[in-house]
């Protein structure tokens, strides 16, 4: 159940060796192994090369590569969402659109005020806001893997002809975000959905697993967004804070060129020292965001996914019982008893369906969640120590020297 | 420099007070750095007289034999800022009596409603640190404290009275060791009349720590936050620190009102120090032209050293605001991530309830408490960010504005002998011109007057020389004790991130056992 990470390689502006932060269990199946070996950020998209080996017999290369966009992706998320066929499984969460608004802003920012500080300050806060940059871009990089491999790891989505198309097509797609009326329809069926869903959810369910799921699932994922949304507030006033050590060392650093006394020295030092500690700082926030926030995020979409798959069920169960109530009718008027039959059967069929692929899917969620739970938090808490133990070296050796000095 | 200061006592012959407190030569200020940081005697055992160090008082002694006046403060003798053991102690538990002479009282004073928190005790060590690094002159034996700080009074008219607190062995006081109690403006009119005094000599005066209308309004309202504890114990650590600069001061200390200070019973209640009173009004004017002929004055000064310092003065005092203000964002960003962290350390435990594997229910929990954790030591860093640094900057933004006074003060006085110059020069035209007219009687009165000038002149050019002696000598002397404040008080900052770190490093290597047991 646990696997590896797949292995990683590439070169350049890409993520390449960004390990899989939020799934383990992803099989190392030669049959199949999707991966994003490169990536380029222009100025308005993100562009992904979709590498692919398999030994499948339906592709007509072994090896192969593509480009794709994130509309692409989207599409290819809906495509499962909209099919019958699916209603049973846990579709994987669509990755999240790329958004370097903020970073851009900074970075404008930062033009804007170039006059205002002095050179040493602009090159580092210039060279931090492109590492934050690069940060964004890697983590949205990661985040389109992690869908195509789940959806590579899924016994039945893997065999979808959309994936394949997805896969092997070198051309563009022609898959066109959605237009303005689109939007509004997507948004009337989710009202609707939603609507639905509190209806669907409020029929008690005869099987305790699955009512015991809907109820845990329920609160999980409220719980889940309350956390992932403080988790993000959190560190963000830890790069905050690492932000300041950076001016208050720089301005130290000035105040210690003024002269060359004592206490200037002693200035340049305690400067230096604060760069480096809020280095590290900078790094533990952003460990805290890879480790816990994304973590959080990521589960997040998932108990989504999984509730859509209860609330597909739910309406399933929902339609067998209407089928059964319009056969009894039928019956009992004795009118259109043939059509009605087939009707429930259909329902009854889809039902059962749903209900079988259903309860695995729920089984597997639970242990990937636990185990991705366990393997960040484990190196989060490596993480952490690491820093705190570097950090701590740091203070005690500078200490030392002006200890000594003194 | 903040801290009480010791000074070898003018040289007694003999050296026979052995008083235990002021003798072990220390040069090394580590090991009173180690002293200090390794302190747990219990106050009661403070003076055993050290014996064992027989022979070093002795040289320090023969050393201070060498210093001429009583007065001198130029005297280069090293041994200094040396104190046993046990002086720690006494300032390390800031709320125990002070009479060290009656163990049996070490007992917290009556009525004290103000617990010290962390950082008051932290204050206190910094003052021995400070003796230990001051190489300097004087060292006589002094320390004062502020502490207890007490609401006296209800609703407006209330007000916040602090104990001072001396330990001296100079003769001029009457015991040994006393304390009084005063209120804030008792401190704002020390201030005022060390001004009046001193400020035309030259000397560079510690300023007080500033009104706060807002902040003792609360106070006086009785809003019992943290917002209005922080206050008050924010206040009570500058008002230290402010008796200590000028105790540390030897000419300072030389004047009679600051031994009334903090000798005397009951003070006559300070007017003028009254914001919006007839004397406040009245700086504020005077302040405004002082403003306006600063501009005006520039000195053609052969001594181009003074030039430089000021400049020096200035630029620093501009890098100081800017790193106060930095400070200041920073404590404000530690207080958020504090806020932050014991949210979502909340929003973890609810998470950890909700999760029905137990394994992982469990270490969520857990890292709900680790995250709890955290938030206290983020919140007691963001306090050392405040009391150590942020306050460190701000009482030499404020001293720096005094040395400018100081700077002020010589042009002014160079200003007074110029224009006497000129006066006398006119007065000699007048005088020539008389001669030519022939006019006798006349002639005798502006005889007169040139001379009552040439006086003059000669007086404010001795006035000159003399005030720039000392701004001079102040200016050094108020460097060297900026090296050693700045020094030691960051260096305690570090110590406090230091200590910080350790902690987290426990917190999560606990935590880490946990993680790998989910299963």
């Amino acid at each position: 159940m646990e696997g590896e990470p797949s292995p990683r390689s590439g070169a350049g502006f890409h993520q390449g060796s960004f390990p899989l932060a939020v799934n383990v269990d992803l099989q190392t199946d030669a049959t199949l192994q999707v991966d994003i070996s490169d990536a380029l950020s222009e100025r308005d998209k993100v562009k992904f090369t979709v590498h692919t080996k398999s030994t499948l017999p339906n592709f007509k290369q072994n090896e192969f590569s593509v480009v794709r966009q994130h509309e692409e992706f989207i599409w290819l998320h809906d495509s499962f969402v909209e099919n019958e066929e699916y209603a049973g499984y846990i579709i994987p969460p669509a990755p999240p659109r790329p958004d370097f608004d903020a970073s851009r802003e900074k970075l404008q920012k930062l033009g804007e005020g170039e006059g205002s500080m002095t050179k040493e300050e602009f090159t580092k806060m210039k060279q931090e806001l492109e590492a934050e940059y690069l940060a964004i871009f890697k983590k949205t990089v990661a985040m389109h893997e992690v869908f195509l491999c789940r959806v590579a790891a899924h016994p039945v989505l893997r065999k979808d002809m959309n994936f394949h198309v997805f896969l092997e097509y070198n051309q563009d797609l022609s898959v066109r975000g959605k237009n303005k009326r689109e939007k509004m329809e997507d948004f009337f069926k989710n009202v609707v959905k939603s609507a639905d869903g509190v209806l669907v959810a409020g029929v008690k369910d005869v099987d305790d697993f699955f009512e015991h799921e809907k109820t845990f699932l329920l609160e999980y994922h409220n719980r889940v967004k309350d956390a992932s949304s403080k988790s993000d507030r959190m560190i963000r006033s830890h790069k905050n804070a690492a932000d300041d050590i950076n001016r208050i060392a720089s301005t130290l650093y000035t105040l210690g060129t003024q002269d060359s006394t004592d206490v200037c020295k002693f200035f340049l030092k305690v400067s230096e020292l604060f760069e480096k500690t809020r280095k590290i700082e900078a790094r533990v926030a952003a460990d805290e965001d890879l480790k816990l926030a994304d973590l959080l995020k990521y589960y997040l979409r998932e108990s989504q996914a999984a509730k859509d798959l209860l609330y597909r069920r739910g309406r399933a169960l929902v339609d067998y019982e209407n089928a059964n109530k319009a056969l009894d009718k039928a019956r009992a008027k004795n009118k259109d008893v043939l059509q009605a039959e087939t009707s429930q059967q259909v329902c009854c069929q889809k039902f059962e369906k749903i209900s079988e692929s259903a309860k695995q899917e729920l089984i597997d969620f639970k242990t990937r969640r636990v185990a991705a739970f366990r393997k960040n938090l484990v190196e989060l808490a490596e993480l952490e120590l690491k820093h705190a133990k570097g950090n701590l070296q740091l203070l005690q050796s500078c200490v030392g020297v002006l200890k000594g000095d003194t | 420099m903040a801290a009480s200061s010791r000074r070898n006592p003018p040289p007694l012959p003999g050296a026979e007070n052995q008083d235990p407190l002021s003798e072990m030569a220390d040069e090394d200020s580590d090991e009173g750095e180690d002293i200090f940081v390794g302190n747990s005697n219990p106050v009661a055992e403070a003076f055993q007289p050290d014996t064992a160090n027989g022979e070093e008082p002795a040289d320090l002694f023969s050393e201070a034999e060498t210093s001429t006046a009583a007065n001198s403060y130029i005297t280069n003798s090293k041994s200094n800022g040396v104190h046993s053991d046990n002086e720690n102690d006494l300032f390390a538990e800031v709320s125990v009596e002070l009479s060290m002479e009656n163990p049996s009282t070490t007992a917290k004073s009556s009525g004290a409603e103000f617990t010290p928190s962390l950082t008051l005790s932290a204050t206190q060590p910094e003052s021995m640190e400070q003796l230990e690094e001051e190489k300097d002159e004087d060292s006589f034996d002094m320390e004062v404290a502020v502490t207890n700080p007490e609401k006296i009074g209800d609703g407006m008219n209330a007000y916040m009275a602090y104990k001072v607190s001396t330990r001296t062995t100079l003769p001029m006081f009457r015991n040994r060791t006393f304390s009084v109690w005063r209120r804030f403006s008792d401190f704002l009119g020390l201030y005022e009349k060390l001004s009046v005094k001193h400020s035309l000599n030259g000397c560079i005066i510690p300023p007080p720590p500033e009104k706060s209308v807002v902040g003792m309004t609360k106070v006086k309202v009785g809003k019992d936050d943290s917002s209005s504890a922080d206050f008050v114990e924010r206040r009570r650590a500058a008002l230290e620190r402010y008796l200590q600069r000028v105790v540390c001061h030897p000419s300072l200390l030389q004047d009679p009102d600051v031994r009334e200070f903090l000798e005397r019973d009951e003070l006559p209640r300070a007017v003028g120090t009254h914001t919006l009173s007839g004397a406040g009004f009245l700086k504020m004017i005077n302040r405004a032209s002082d403003a306006v002929s600063k501009m005006t004055i520039k000195i053609s000064d052969s001594d181009a050293w003074f030039d430089n310092k000021l400049q020096e003065v200035e630029s620093e005092e501009l890098q100081l605001r800017k790193l106060h203000a930095v400070v200041d964002s920073l404590v404000n960003h530690r207080k958020e991530l504090c806020g932050n962290t014991a949210v979502f350390a909340k929003s973890m435990a609810m998470l950890g309830n909700s999760e029905d594997n137990t394994a992982l229910s469990r270490a969520l929990s857990q890292l709900a408490e680790v995250e709890d954790k955290m938030e206290t030591l983020h919140q007691e860093q963001a306090a050392s960010d405040f009391f150590i640094l942020a306050e460190l900057l701000a009482d030499y933004i404020r001293l720096l504005g005094a040395v400018r006074g100081c700077f002020e003060q010589r042009m002014k006085t160079w200003q007074r002998w110029q224009e006497a110059q000129s006066t006398l020069q006119k007065k000699r035209e007048v005088e020539a011109k008389l001669l030519w007219a022939n006019k006798p009687d006349k002639l005798q009165q502006a005889k007169e007057e040139i001379t009552e000038w040439e006086g003059k002149v000669t007086q404010y050019e001795r006035d000159f020389d003399r005030i720039s002696v000392t701004v001079r000598k102040e200016f050094l002397r108020f460097e060297k004790e900026k090296s050693n404040d700045f020094k030691s008080q960051i260096v305690k900052y570090l110590e406090s991130l230091l200590q910080s770190q350790q902690r987290h490093v426990k917190f999560w290597e606990a935590f880490l056992p946990e993680a790998k047991a989910i299963a």
